[in-house]
């Protein structure tokens, strides 16, 4: 990274202070409805994706753990219930968290640069990882996090009434919501509003067609390229998620992949190498791939952020691959950050923080020398 | 500062010595039994004590011999002539007590009212002000439904779940487990007495004393996986847990072979006895036995042949943990019967 001047250090700073203040705010309270009750009945539907066995059990089919659930008691994520042999989800409509964010913040970079996503969560999520930084929801059973009644239809009225092109299903993992994300997308598309979900990717084909298909875009957390990080850190599988990645790319859902950086656990030249030319040889090497800055939280407390170098490092590795478009995340003001052309290499969009300062593409295509710039861009 | 972890060297010393009083306050026999690491020679005691009338001509149990029968377990473990004395071993007045119940299987197969209720009258015998006594679970409509009256302030026994006070912010680490552990041990609580119900479970093998604490952090879902090994076991390392738990009331009145956790009454049946003990691996081993007895009576498989033999009981008993004894050979077993 280069040093930049004071001045230059004071603007960047308050430009990402702007962006933080007034763009990521939490939707007023006056927006809610009235608060939940304590019954949990308007938040429980039955489940899709699973299958029913004997004496009352169920498997879950939503991602590849496959729990197999007695009666009265829940899945891994959880968040879905078996009640009498019915599965349930427990979180239709129940919202624990609605942000209006930058889109850049989820990170998309290729979607509709400089706009805002209606971000909402549940509780729950299907893997734990050691590192999470939303842990008190993602780890969390709905009932221990207060949450809200936003049905699908409020949902979409509210992103419409902050001017937001698109709904993003994050902070915790959307595939244990699936049956309210699809409902939610459902609303939105009819209210003319996009979605997106922000997701690990761990999801069993089937579901992740159902419910993925009714994305405009999705970010895949693609969380190491190695089983052994997957099973100690994650508490997850890699296969899946690769196999996740192939699906999208076959579905042609735009996607966009994020690679947080951990330092000694995933750090590596060549898993770098390995995951860049997995991508090139699977996806193409078109598919914008993010490397992450690691901060400490949850159980994984005993490591450093990640250097900027090493962030550097693995950006000249995968572009050495053969991806166009490799970024650099959570480093307001790194030049990684820009999108630039891969023939002429010009600044196409300017990023600083999650704020979008210059967006030059126009139609699609670089302004300098015509090339194709692949992504879902204003129309 | 983000809530769940020790940030300075206030908050680690004030846990160091919140940690030492919690150590400091229990000076009872066997207390110290579940504390201390067990030297080699050590042995465990466990009651298995039993009533064949415990339900009287009807179907409940009789709350009177229930007491009986309370009585007659404790007085054997603890060898005292006179209940209150065996009591007096657990707890000192003026302690604050917590019952952990297990009310997940409802009316059909959750801690016995009956039980409870004995329990709470001798802990007042004792010298423990009824207000210092709660009886909880997870939650409070679960409990309700189960049969427990829900009490909350005055001079009475309390009772109800976690979900009216919460977990605590911080995380609570051992092993494989980071969780938040409930308010209602952590902050009405000096002595922990468990009171699980004896069941098959389909992914643990088996349930009693150490799994029944999933029920007291918050993410019990993250930690059933593999069988529950070594969730279970790293569980009741926890500090908050290890360092209050006292003594386990296994409820085997109805206990269920097949088909658990839920209550399936084809599965069930009436043991009509309690497993008592300081040390819940010999507990859960020995009611674990007492399944499999029952399965093959009934002409299934064994946990092992099923894949599903609870390798955490044995976890629970290794160098890392050394949370009580597997090994039936450093167990002193007795069987009683009330006449």
């Amino acid at each position: 990274m280069q040093p930049i001047d004071r001045r230059s250090f004071l603007l960047c700073a308050a430009s990402a202070g702007m962006v933080g203040s007034i763009r990521c705010r939490a939707v007023s309270p006056a927006a809610w409805p009235a608060a939940a009750s304590p019954d949990d009945s308007r938040y429980r539907k039955e489940a899709l994706f699973y299958q029913k066995l004997p004496n009352r059990r169920i498997k879950c089919k939503l991602c590849p753990r496959e729990c197999i659930v007695g009666d009265k008691e829940r899945g891994y994520c959880g968040v879905r219930e078996n009640r009498g042999g019915t599965y349930y989800t427990l979180v239709h409509s129940r919202v624990c968290a609605a942000h209006i964010d930058p889109i850049e913040k989820k990170p998309l970079f290729h979607y509709l640069p400089g706009t805002l996503a209606f971000s909402v969560a549940t509780a729950g999520c299907n893997v734990d990882c050691k590192f999470c930084q939303n842990w008190d929801i993602s780890q969390s059973r709905p009932e221990q996090v207060p949450a809200n009644y936003l049905p699908p239809q409020t949902i979409a009225a509210l992103a419409a009434q902050n001017r937001c092109p698109t709904i993003a299903y994050t902070y915790s993992e959307p595939a244990v919501f699936s049956e309210f994300l699809m409902d939610t997308a459902d609303a939105g598309h009819q209210a003319g509003i996009r979605s997106v979900a922000i997701s690990n990717g761990y999801l069993q084909d089937e579901a992740l067609r159902t419910a993925y298909a009714k994305m405009d875009a999705v970010k895949i957390d693609l969380k190491a390229f190695s089983q052994a990080f997957y099973r100690d850190v994650v508490g997850g599988e890699l296969k899946p998620v690769l196999d996740s990645l192939v699906t999208l790319r076959k579905m042609n859902k735009w996607t966009e992949i994020v690679y947080l950086v951990v330092p000694t656990l995933n750090d590596g030249d060549q898993e770098f190498r390995s995951l860049a030319g997995w991508i090139r040889t699977n996806l193409g090497g078109e598919v914008p791939l993010h490397f992450t800055q690691f901060h400490p939280d949850y159980l994984l407390r005993n490591l450093p952020i990640t250097p900027v170098s090493t962030l550097e490092r693995a950006k000249a590795i995968a572009e050495g691959e053969g991806l166009h478009y490799v970024y650099i995340g959570n480093v307001p003001g790194h030049p990684g950050q820009h999108t630039y052309c891969p023939r002429c290499r010009k600044v196409l969009v300017a990023r600083t923080g999650f704020e979008v300062r210059q967006m030059l593409i126009q139609k699609g295509g670089c302004p300098f020398c015509g090339q194709r710039i692949p992504g879902v861009w204003h129309s | 500062m983000r809530k769940g972890h020790l940030e300075n060297r206030r908050e680690f010393l004030t846990g160091c010595l919140a940690g030492a009083a919690a150590l400091a306050c229990g000076d009872g026999l066997l207390q110290a039994e579940a504390l201390r690491p067990q030297p080699r020679e050590a042995k465990s005691k466990l009651v298995v004590a039993r009533d064949a009338l415990l339900r009287g001509s009807g179907t409940g149990v009789d709350p009177a011999r229930a007491l009986a029968l309370l009585d007659r377990a404790m007085q054997t473990l603890c060898a005292e002539s006179e209940p209150v004395g065996c009591w007096r071993k657990i707890v000192r007045p003026g302690q604050r007590v917590a019952i952990k119940v297990n009310a997940l299987g409802g009316r059909g197969l959750s801690s016995n009212v009956q039980v409870v209720d004995a329990i709470c009258e001798r802990l007042q015998s004792a010298g423990v002000r009824a207000q210092d006594i709660v009886i909880f679970d997870r939650d409070t409509a679960e409990m309700e439904h189960t049969g427990f009256r829900i009490r909350a302030g005055g001079n009475q026994v309390q009772c109800f779940g976690t979900d009216r006070v919460g977990y605590e912010d911080t995380l609570s680490r051992f092993g494989s487990v980071g969780s938040r552990v409930s308010k209602i041990l952590t902050r009405q609580c000096d002595v922990l007495i468990n009171v699980p119900v004896l069941k098959d479970h389909d992914g643990a093998g088996i349930t009693a004393a150490l799994k029944n604490m999933y029920g007291v952090i918050h993410n019990p879902n993250k930690c059933h996986p593999n069988g529950c090994n070594p969730y279970a076991a790293d569980v009741n390392m926890l500090a908050e847990i290890r360092s209050r738990a006292r003594l386990h009331i296994c409820d085997a009145t109805t206990a269920c072979y097949e088909g658990g956790p839920g209550f399936k009454p084809q599965f069930a049946w009436h043991e009509n006895a309690l497993l008592v003990s300081a040390d819940p691996v010999a507990l859960d081993h020995t009611g674990w036995q007492m399944i499999e007895r029952k399965r093959a009576e009934k002409g299934l498989s064994t946990l092992e042949a099923e894949g599903r033999t609870p390798r955490y009981i044995a976890t629970a008993a290794d160098a890392a943990h050394r949370l009580g004894t597997n090994d039936p050979r450093r167990m002193i077993l007795s069987e009683v019967r009330v006449a």
